[in-house]
């Protein structure tokens, strides 16, 4: 597969900017902080929900909890992979039951990844909410999902290649755009 | 990272990677078990038979309940009250088992090398669950799970296997998995209890406990069978506790963090005293539940399609 040259769809600064906005909206749809929850979906979820959580932090003073899902074992397509992925764990050390969860991702695109996760959810607990944040909405939905908050919405063609990238795991932030190339 | 295996025989010949890839997945799998809900939906239409030769409560309850915390479909088989009895062979067995669509066979049987026999015969993919003398892979993985769990590494530890090393393949895979991990182990028992040529395997062979024990981080203390004394192995069972039991007293000999493991069922009183299988510093109960995880991981690794893979 050859990709040509990358086109950059956010920075470090419009990525900043977009947490802020999206922290102050689920501030706004929720009415402040009460029974609200967050949790990022392995692996880049992860470090987007701790933004939101700092970021909710700095707005109205407290300290939301925070979990980290991991959703390879609710996959669809397990039994059609020769190899098994590898898994890491779940750790959302708190009850979900009667809470808002608030599900962090960084690419919304087929929404098979959220129907896992909501099903990982329902495992571990009974929320009273699930709402999804996500930094990049690409289109292309196979499922009837979407996203209560969105950082930026991205038009795509399939053949396209959205690469998020985010301090914590690789070493430096920004969101590009790539053709696969025939 | 990925299970490039189509069975699980052994750990003789499972490089580092592979163990430690059992090992990782076991960790997650451990938290389901935590859970309320203690099912995910992974292995959905698979089916998985364990085909039992020996008695087991344990290591069956523990196969069983792993395949159906991960959704598969499970059927267990004791040859007691199956076709065996009418002289069926272990391959017809196991074509018709496969016949069946199964995708995976866990088998215990009292011959070593039943396993290998069987996975040669059938598509579906086998696990080992304890042939003869020869090996134990799960009963080990667990053990070394439960170590990792408590020391954080295996490297460079030092672990005495204690007891009746001539029969057992939980020694063997122990021995086996715990060198290629980087572990020291020692094995100790009695003379008439000890193969000859354990050496050849990386041990060191001890036939007195004092000395076994000194500045051990493990102890993994094995059953006795009761059923070896009538073979004239050892003289009485009163003097097989006075010689080779362990006590709080012989443990001080150990790190002053040792931990105690027993594969179970216990003989207490025998092989190791009531004080020390309830103490804090043993995990025996812990590798119980260690032992599902383990088994969780192993199913799921094997879950996927077997296409593609070296047999």
């Amino acid at each position: 597969m050859n990709l040509t040259d990358k086109a950059q769809l956010m920075n470090e600064e419009t990525i900043r900017r977009a947490i802020t906005r999206i922290a102050h909206e689920i501030l706004e749809k929720n009415q402040g902080v009460k029974d609200l929850v967050l949790v990022g979906i392995r692996r880049r979820g992860v470090p987007l929900a701790l933004r939101l959580q700092q970021k909710i932090q700095e707005i109205e003073g407290v300290q939301v909890p925070l979990g980290a899902l991991d959703i390879t074992l609710y996959r669809d397509d397990l039994t059609t992979l020769d190899v098994q992925p590898v898994i890491h764990k779940t750790e959302v050390p708190f009850s979900l039951t009667k809470k808002t969860v608030v599900l962090v991702d960084d690419v919304l695109y087929t929404g098979r990844t959220v129907r896992a996760a909501l099903d990982a959810l329902i495992d571990i607990g009974r929320p009273q909410a699930i709402q999804l944040a996500v930094l990049i909405d690409r289109g292309h939905r196979e499922l009837p999902i979407r996203a209560d908050f969105v950082g930026k919405n991205v038009p795509t063609s399939k053949r396209e290649v959205i690469s998020v990238c985010v301090a914590e795991v690789d070493g430096e932030e920004g969101v590009s755009i790539q053709d696969m190339a025939e | 990272m990925s299970w490039r295996h189509k069975d699980l025989l052994g750990l003789r010949g499972l490089e580092k990677k592979d163990i430690e890839l059992i090992l990782d997945t076991a960790a997650p799998m451990k938290d389901i078990i935590g859970r309320d809900i203690k099912k995910v939906p992974t292995m959905r239409g698979k089916s998985v038979v364990c085909l039992f030769y020996e008695a087991s409560t344990r290591t069956r309850t523990s196969f069983e309940l792993a395949g159906k915390y991960m959704s598969a479909d499970t059927v267990n088989i004791a040859a007691s009250s199956s076709s065996v009895v009418k002289g069926e062979s272990l391959i017809d067995t196991g074509k018709t088992i496969d016949a069946m669509g199964t995708d995976i066979i866990i088998i215990r049987h009292g011959a070593s090398g039943a396993p290998h026999l069987l996975a040669k015969h059938v598509k579906a993919r086998i696990v080992n669950a304890g042939d003869g003398a020869h090996e134990h892979p799960t009963q080990a993985l667990l053990d070394m799970f439960t170590i990792r769990e408590r020391k954080g590494t295996l490297q460079g530890l030092t672990v005495t296997i204690l007891g009746d090393i001539f029969h057992s393949r939980v020694a063997r895979s122990n021995i086996w998995g715990l060198r290629t991990m980087g572990a020291d182990v020692r094995v100790c028992g009695p003379s008439t209890l000890l193969p000859p040529d354990i050496a050849e395997l990386g041990v060191k062979a001890y036939t007195r406990i004092d000395e076994a024990l000194e500045g051990a981080d493990v102890v993994n203390v094995l059953r006795l069978q009761l059923e070896r004394q009538q073979k004239g192995l050892f003289p009485t069972i009163r003097e097989y506790a006075r010689t080779f039991g362990l006590n709080q007293e012989r443990l001080k000999r150990c790190k002053p963090d040792v931990l105690v493991l027993h594969p179970g069922p216990m003989n207490r009183g025998v092989e190791i005293a009531d004080d020390v299988a309830d103490a804090d510093f043993a995990a025996i109960e812990e590798q119980v539940t260690n032992g599902v995880a383990v088994r969780m991981a192993i199913l799921y690794l094997m879950g996927g399609t077997s296409s593609g893979i070296a047999h």
